[in-house]
């Protein structure tokens, strides 16, 4: 039990000193990623291998014994998805990429008996074949700034004395030892922190406004419910650094004059919400949270609420409905719930990444945040990098970086060599960047002006040969089914959409339906109470604004130019390839193509149910779509 | 009489383990999904009585939250991520596959003899993986169609011997 901040820095240097007296430390990734590809089975490989040389250092940090040799730990995610499950060696920076269980054997025997470097597991260079030793000289990293992501991968989230040992827990202790809370509200205020959940509302600012709500009651949410598909950065956080959060969590209790905390976490995150429970029992073990915070008279309680599966949930109000235990459904504001929230007590909801930066601004200052990014997005953003790209990730960057920075520097472009056409930006609520807009400085203004928002952070890359129609239905098919049903626009409005949509990549739009489309996109924008109906139109709007063309040649030329959609696939026989083999034609099931033993074979399109049965099976690569 | 009892002791020590909270609705109907595989009208009608709520509001929530299902599932629930990242990488000929395989559509899911329920789930935060697919609470990543075939192939014969 620690009582007292001469405590926790007496503990922190014990278990630095523990770190520092293992020769290496061995961190095997255990995010949802590495682990789905066997992370878990490398990690025991290794400690079993290690210990039958007699090198294994004891990883217990505050026990009372030698800690000289190799430790052993698992990590949360390093970012690099695409390469798990990697393998980082400390204090040298080795990063070894998609080790397997076989590959233990080898890495024991030349890496830590013969000090070498097993050469095949290096991550190589796409471009130049080069092989490369650290985490430091990769591309995808070097571009990086963290804060956020700073420890994870580098410490145990099951270990709290690990992310002691990094200065963990530090930041309350400053505050409780000599800060005021509307100091504490100034600093973040300073910092110029904006929400980074996809509002971008200054954090500071909707402290203050609780702050200044009578108690006694106030509470503080972590928006842990990260609905938006293609983001994945405040799983990795939760799953990497479950302390952070819980300290982040604490500043911001402190500021507004909270004493209890929920964190509310997607049911899909069943790693995460384990993480965070152990860290919770963990820090009200040690003392660090709880009553009587460090010995102080601050106490802070935090619960854990683990969602049911609803998007609409992201939404504050609609999140706050969730906890107590109804549908999630958004209620109006005002009254904000920074004046009446969670069981009508003032209630301030802040996401897992904005929580996540709270503790380095308190070490740090206002200043040093203001340091990275623009003059209006101070700090940094982690995105989350998947779709058609090379190296698919998480990824934090300081505000203001352009995308070509990010999906070419950083993410190693297209992959199977497909070319750039779009990034989907802050999910189902967002927009897509075209190539135009490859030099835009990422931060929450500049992207507003285009009809974009940040959001949580996903970028999801998209290469020509997606088709932006079907795009814009895949989205409205999901808030469609997300909308909670309250307000009639989004409710049936996102269904017409939905249906005219379906009819465009059907071929059987017509141009009239765009100008419709239109429309009611504008309709249910305003006719919305929250969020999700406020914004479920935007991909079909900035697509209507950026890829018309597209949307022209479905309804006009009832053609798909990137060949996606089903109904306007048309198969064609290349009569120079075809060998007459007559495959195709047995395995028809409409009995769609004839022909003539070793002659070429047509397809008729009227039979033609665009299976792609044929196209399977040629062995010629004679059949095309076109 | 008695066997009513006995029926819904289970249900009635989650309750009392929430205290019969209002607010705990959510995590009630959680762990009574966890207890009896779905949530039955009788489950239901008997939270909210002991609870002392209307049976509509139970409902209410129970078919308000995608994680909730009122008709039993399948032994194997087999959820195919299509989320942005994994619909890009192509999840859709995946699902096609897959409901080909086991009769199944989306108004359907499971399979006559109860042994697997087909879903989409909107991400699941591993978009590294794309596309991916959890079988039997594992993860699988970077699915193809044939892949999920014979990994169909891999849990049947593993079910019939049970």
């Amino acid at each position: 039990m620690l009582k007292s901040r001469e405590d926790l820095v007496n503990l922190q240097q014990k278990s630095k000193a523990a770190l520092a007296e293992q020769k290496m430390r061995i961190l095997v990734c255990a995010g949802t990623g590495c682990v789905a590809n066997g992370s878990l089975k490398v990690y025991e490989s290794l400690k079993k291998l290690i210990a039958e040389q007699g090198l294994l250092a004891e990883v217990d940090l505050v026990k009372e014994v030698s800690h000289e040799g190799i430790g052993v730990s698992i990590s949360g995610c390093h970012g690099f998805c695409q390469m798990g499950p990697l393998v980082r060696f400390e204090p040298s920076g080795l990063l070894y990429c998609k080790v397997q269980e076989d590959d233990c054997a080898e890495i024991v025997e030349t890496s830590i008996v013969n000090n070498g470097v097993v050469e095949r597991l290096l991550y190589s260079d796409p471009t130049t074949g080069e092989t490369v030793k650290t985490q430091d000289e990769i591309p995808f990293y070097n571009r990086q700034v963290r804060v956020t992501l700073k420890n994870c991968g580098r410490i145990d989230p099951d270990d709290i004395n690990d992310y002691i040992a990094h200065g963990g827990y530090q930041a309350i202790a400053k505050i409780l030892t000599g800060m005021k809370p509307d100091e504490v509200i100034k600093e973040v205020l300073d910092s110029g922190l904006r929400g980074r959940g996809g509002g971008g509302f200054p954090t500071g600012r909707k402290w203050s406004f609780a702050a200044a709500q009578p108690g006694p009651k106030k509470y503080i949410i972590c928006n842990g419910d990260e609905g938006d598909p293609g983001a994945f950065m405040d799983r990795s956080v939760m799953e990497g650094n479950p302390h952070l959060v819980l300290e982040g969590m604490m500043i911001a209790g402190f500021a507004i004059g909270a004493d209890e905390g929920y964190i509310y976490a997607r049911a899909e995150y069943p790693l995460a919400i384990k993480r965070m429970r152990k860290a919770i029992a963990d820090a009200e073990a040690l003392g660090v949270l709880g009553k009587g915070v460090l010995g102080t008279d601050f106490n802070f309680k935090i619960n854990i609420k683990e969602g049911a599966g609803a998007f609409v949930c992201g939404e504050e109000t609609a999140l706050i409905a969730s906890i107590e235990g109804e549908r999630g459904m958004p209620r109006p504001r005002p009254p904000f719930p920074a004046v009446k929230g969670l069981w009508a007590c003032p209630t301030i909801i802040n996401n897992v990444e904005t929580l996540a930066n709270l503790p380095a601004i308190i070490m740090n200052g206002a200043a040093w945040f203001r340091g990275f990014g623009t003059p209006g997005s101070a700090g940094t953003k982690t995105f989350a990098l998947a779709g058609q790209i090379q190296n698919t990730g998480l990824v934090e960057v300081p505000m203001g970086m352009t995308l070509r920075e990010i999906v070419f520097d950083i993410g190693g472009g297209l992959r199977e060599g497909k070319k750039y056409k779009s990034v989907q930006i802050g999910g189902p609520s967002g927009g897509c960047l075209t190539e135009e807009k490859l030099d835009l400085p990422l931060d929450y203004d500049e992207l507003m002006k285009v009809g974009a928002m940040i959001g949580s952070g996903g970028l999801v890359v998209m290469g020509d040969d997606t088709c932006m129609v079907e795009t814009a239905k895949f989205f409205m098919g999901f808030v469609q089914n997300e909308s909670c049903g309250k307000c009639v626009p989004c409710r049936e409005g996102t269904k017409q959409m939905l249906a005219m949509l379906t009819k465009i990549t059907e071929g059987k739009g017509t141009e009239a339906d765009l100008a419709l489309l239109e429309e009611l996109a504008q309709n249910v924008k305003d006719g919305s109470l929250c969020g999700l109906g406020k914004t479920a139109p935007n991909p079909v709007l900035t697509t209507l604004r950026y890829f018309r063309d597209e949307y022209l040649a479905h309804v006009r030329d009832k053609k798909c130019p990137a060949g996606a959609c089903q109904a306007l696939k048309e198969y064609y026989i290349d009569p120079e390839k075809c060998k007459g083999c007559t495959i195709c034609a047995r395995v028809c099931p409409a009995g769609a193509i004839t022909g003539d033993k070793k002659q070429p074979h047509v397809i008729n399109v009227d039979l033609c149910l665009k299976c792609g049965a044929c196209m399977e099976k040629c062995k010629f690569g004679s059949i095309v779509i076109r | 009489m008695e066997n009513r009892d006995i029926k819904f002791l289970k249900l009635q020590q989650i309750i009392d383990s929430h205290e019969g909270k209002v607010s705990h609705l959510i995590a009630i109907l959680q762990e009574t999904q966890a207890e009896y595989g779905c949530l039955p009208k009788e489950v239901l009608t008997y939270i909210a009585t002991a609870m002392g709520i209307s049976p509509a509001t139970v409902l209410g929530v129970a078919t308000f939250y995608a994680q909730f299902s009122l008709i039993p599932k399948g032994k194997y629930v087999i959820r195919v991520c299509d989320g942005t990242a994994c619909h890009v990488r192509g999840s859709e000929p995946i699902m096609i596959a897959l409901r080909k395989e086991l009769c199944v559509t989306p108004d359907n899911p499971t399979t006559g003899d109860l042994m697997f329920t087909v879903e989409t789930v909107s991400c699941l935060g591993a978009c590294g993986l794309a596309p991916v697919v959890v079988a039997d609470e594992e993860v699988h990543g970077q699915m193809t169609p044939d892949g999920i075939l014979e990994l169909i192939r891999k849990l049947a014969p593993a079910a019939s011997e049970n």
